[in-house]
Order: C-alpha cells, then sequence, then structure tokens
C-alpha cells in the first residue's frame, strides 16, 4: 500500500483522507529533535502532538487523548520513556509505541523493548525508518 | 552586474557545503533538513540549529560543570547529557561533533576521568567549528538573497 494514500493531509472537510489521517505523539525532553521529528512526520501527513517527557504523555493519555502511533524517548526528565511505557500499557494502551534512542547498546534496547515497545529505533528517524511503521499502523486501522 | 551576486553566493554555499560533507563534519541527515524547509518554513534549517545550538551549549556547559567538580563521580547523569548530545547531533547531521560523543561515551562508560576531559575538550573544539561553519552558510545564504532582490537597471 502507498502509505501517502491514507496520510494526504485532510482540506478541512468531512471526507476520507482526514478522517484516516495517522495522529502520532512525538515525546521527547529535547527540543531539537521534537522540532525535527514534528516537521518530518508533519511532512508525511500526519497528525503531530509532542510531549517533553513520559509524565506528559501519560497525563495526555489519562485526559483521554489517543494517538495511532507514539515515539517515545528512552532518557528523559521527570519520567523515562520506559517507566512512562509501562505505565502506558499498565493503563491498557494498545496503540503502538515505538522506543527511539541514541543508544545502541543490546542491553538498553532489551530492557526498553520489555517495558513494552512494539519496536525500537535508533535516532535519528527518517522517512525510511517511519515509513514501514505507519504501513503497519494503517492496516491496523 | 549586482545579480551576479546571488550565483556566485550560491556558488560558494555549495562549496562550503561539500567541503563540510568531505571534512565528515556534517552527513545526509543534514540534507534531510533542508528537504523539510519550504514555502510554509522557509527558515527551518537555521531555526533548528540554533535550537540545536542553544540546546547543545547547555549539555556542554552542564558536562565542563560535572566534570571540574574536584569530587566529580556522577557518570551515570554525565552518560544522559551525552545521550541528549549525541541523538540531537545525529538529528541534524553532525556527523563528528556526534562521534566524538561516542568516544567520550565510552570513557564515561569506564568512569575515566582523564578520558573524559580530553573528550570534552575535542568535543567543544569539533562544536565550536561546526557552528562558526553553520554561520557563515546560514550568513551566506542571507546575502544571497538580499543579492537576489537587486534588480539590474535595465528591467525596470
Amino acid at each position: 500500500m502507498n502509505v501517502s494514500e491514507k496520510t494526504v493531509r485532510g482540506d478541512g472537510t468531512n471526507n476520507s483522507a482526514t478522517r484516516n489521517r495517522v495522529s502520532v505523539l512525538v515525546v521527547d525532553d529535547d527540543p531539537t529533535i521534537r522540532t525535527i521529528h514534528k516537521a518530518l512526520l508533519s511532512s508525511m501527513g500526519m497528525e503531530v502532538e509532542v510531549a517533553s517527557d513520559g509524565q506528559q504523555a501519560v497525563n495526555l493519555h489519562q485526559m483521554g487523548a489517543s494517538y495511532n502511533l507514539v515515539f517515545m524517548d528512552m532518557d528523559m526528565p521527570v519520567m523515562d520513556g520506559l517507566q512512562a511505557t509501562r505505565k502506558l500499557r499498565a493503563m491498557g494502551i494498545k496503540t503502538m509505541i515505538v522506543g527511539v534512542t541514541s543508544r545502541n547498546f543490546g542491553s538498553d534496547i532489551q530492557d526498553f523493548l520489555q517495558a513494552g515497545l512494539n519496536y525500537c529505533i535508533v535516532k535519528p528517524l527518517t522517512i525510511e525508518k517511519v515509513t514501514p511503521l505507519i504501513g503497519e499502523v494503517i492496516r491496523n486501522m | 552586474m549586482l545579480g551576479f551576486g546571488a550565483d556566485q553566493l550560491l556558488a560558494d554555499m555549495n562549496r562550503l557545503l561539500a567541503f563540510l560533507f568531505h571534512q565528515g563534519v556534517l552527513d545526509e541527515q543534514y540534507l534531510q533538513l533542508q528537504q523539510l524547509q519550504d514555502e510554509s518554513s522557509p527558515n527551518f534549517v537555521s531555526e533548528v540549529v540554533n535550537i540545536y545550538f542553544h540546546e547543545s551549549e547547555k549539555l556542554l556547559r552542564n558536562l565542563r560543570s560535572l566534570l571540574m567538580d574536584i569530587e566529580f563521580s556522577d557518570y551515570k547523569r554525565m552518560g544522559i547529557h551525552l545521550n541528549q548530545m549525541m541523538g540531537s547531533s545525529s538529528s541534524i547531521g553532525a556527523k563528528r561533533v556526534r562521534n566524538v560523543c561516542v568516544a567520550f561515551r565510552a570513557a564515561c562508560d569506564y568512569n575515566n576521568r582523564l578520558g573524559c576531559l580530553r573528550a570534552l575538550e575535542l568535543l567543544e573544539h569539533e562544536y565550536c567549528y561546526l557552528k562558526n561553519k553553520l554561520h557563515e552558510l546560514f550568513q551566506m545564504e542571507q546575502q544571497r538573497i538580499l543579492a537576489a532582490r537587486v534588480r539590474y537597471p535595465m528591467q525596470n
């Protein structure tokens, strides 16, 4: 499937392209990363919100927000990615959660995966890394 | 012939960019940033890079402050700062800065204070070099935009 068919920007009217738009939450304490990831994912036609730590991500879900995909940084103040992922899964959140980390050590990534991630990728986020994830999200929508 | 100024500046910019790629200062991730710049966000690259500079300088100050403390032992905290700098550097395509962070991180993992100090000096050097070169690039871009607005008298 061509990802862009279902992630075309809506024109504000009630059409299937708007309804099928993938919503994404980017959770990262680094403003550089938040800015780049938001721009990248928006350029791919997704609706993007950002949170600057794991606690904010949990709060958003507790307030009733829902997303098709969450990109979760590992190291964050207040609440890190592992704790936030465990909490979201304990809340019954079934959304695809993809860990994003600068670390390349197997043990760190294993711990992060075991917290409840679907996948874990190493920064930087690129179109090549994101496209198969979006494809899977759309197939499950 | 003022209009040729814009073309010359563009050529100079491309030469500088090619040089930075050749030296390994930047990698293809910087090109991905440029692809995100469009009419709706015409200054995207410089805005993101300026955020990166602001955050990196905070991290560098924190790293220096940690290492200058005679009783320093918090390698874990230093590792967290380094992870952040690695992530943001790789996301803007700052390849050499990122590579120094990797080496710094290795020294940190072994609790090697002397190694960390040396790595910090190298990191500060690489960061300064990157910042100077990117500022040069952005200044050229601004000058190119101004030069492109100059009309030949005959066109009026």
